[in-house]
């Protein structure tokens, strides 16, 4: 690229100040705002809908081996860690146990 | 936690496990920032402006596609409204705390932090110590996520490519997602979130993840009154 990237700069900046206002929103208003009830009944619904848009993907159809159509290793060790998570809400737990679960999949290869 | 300092070693100490298992993530978000091409300088302004896993890596993987700027911005902020929630959560925890100081802990805010104080403290009767307690808990995060974040820059592409570490991005997901299953209209809305955004998958520009956000939404939203009106009609 030739010279200082203005519009990436910029871009992140925006975005950067719209992350901020939405951090903000409900803790800087003053306690009696009133909230519409349609913004806090889809907000509700929010985690549970952009966190699995975000992982599901990546799980079923990264490093997919050839002739396949799922990464069958990686739904197996996320079913795993998912199921470890719900019962015990441990991050660092969650994780370890699906890298595991994973590279011994991977090492063992029984498909 | 009778004094301020204590609070905060108390924070720090109470957010370890999240803040560990992050490492990886951020890691991982400057590995993937080099091996995008994108400018190393701009990919740790954007860790500093954004301080968000989720959404500097949805912006990273847009700008390597030179995606236009509107698309960029649109998918950081659906990726960042669940943090609108977190902050309706967190603002009893914060009534007493001063302006400016608002600010900042609306900037320092993540998904482990609003999980840490909500399942810790009662809304209604937050420990007199709160402020230094969140503190402690979130600049630690941020420390940790910037160092994660430059040395993932410098040295994640050395990493090799078997180890298949990118596998912890979405394993982190999935660790925060869980205690946001609450309800069944909570499942739906997941269920349906996960089946577009795999449907969606070949769709340029992220748009699929826009697409599968709103429509897990809806479900939930649907899910809600179906079983509103079912419990009414049973009554």
């Amino acid at each position: 690229m030739n010279g200082f990237d203005w519009s990436s700069w910029l871009t992140v900046i925006f975005a950067g100040a719209l992350m901020l206002v939405i951090r903000a929103s409900f803790i800087v208003l003053p306690p009696d705002a009133k909230i519409p009830a349609w913004l806090l009944d889809s907000l509700k619904y929010v985690a549970a809908a952009v966190l699995p848009a975000l992982a599901v993907p990546d799980i079923l159809f990264r490093d997919v081996p050839a002739g396949e159509m799922f990464n069958v290793y990686r739904i197996v060790a996320a079913s795993v860690a998912g199921a470890y998570a719900f019962k015990t809400r441990d991050i660092f737990g969650t994780m370890a146990l699906g890298m595991v679960v994973l590279w011994l999949l991977k090492w063992w290869s029984p498909l | 936690m009778d004094t301020t300092r204590s609070a905060f070693l108390a924070g720090m100490r109470d957010q370890a496990p999240g803040i560990l298992g992050n490492i990886p993530f951020g890691l991982i978000t400057g590995a993937a920032a080099s091996a995008a091409g994108i400018d190393p300088w701009l990919a740790l302004g954007m860790s500093l402006i954004l301080f968000t896993g989720a959404g500097q890596l949805a912006a990273i993987s847009l700008m390597a596609q030179h995606a236009p700027p509107g698309i960029v911005v649109l998918t950081v902020v659906i990726v960042s409204l669940r943090l609108m929630m977190y902050s309706a959560a967190m603002a009893p925890y914060f009534r007493h705390t001063p302006p400016a100081r608002k600010w900042l802990f609306s900037y320092l805010l993540t998904d482990h932090a609003f999980a840490l104080i909500t399942t810790r403290f009662d809304k209604h009767q937050p420990p007199p110590h709160i402020d230094a307690y969140y503190f402690g808990a979130s600049s630690t995060m941020w420390w940790v996520w910037q160092a994660g974040v430059t040395v993932g820059l410098f040295a994640g592409a050395q990493v090799p490519a078997t180890w298949s570490l990118d596998f912890a991005i979405p394993l982190v997901f999935l660790s925060l997602l869980m205690p946001a299953m609450r309800t069944h209209s909570h499942w739906a809305a997941a269920i349906v979130a996960a089946l577009a955004a795999s449907f969606c998958v070949s769709l340029p520009l992220k748009l699929g993840l826009i697409l599968a956000s709103v429509a897990g939404v809806v479900a939930g939203l649907l899910a809600e009154r179906l079983r509103n009106a079912g419990s009414e009609g049973a009554s």
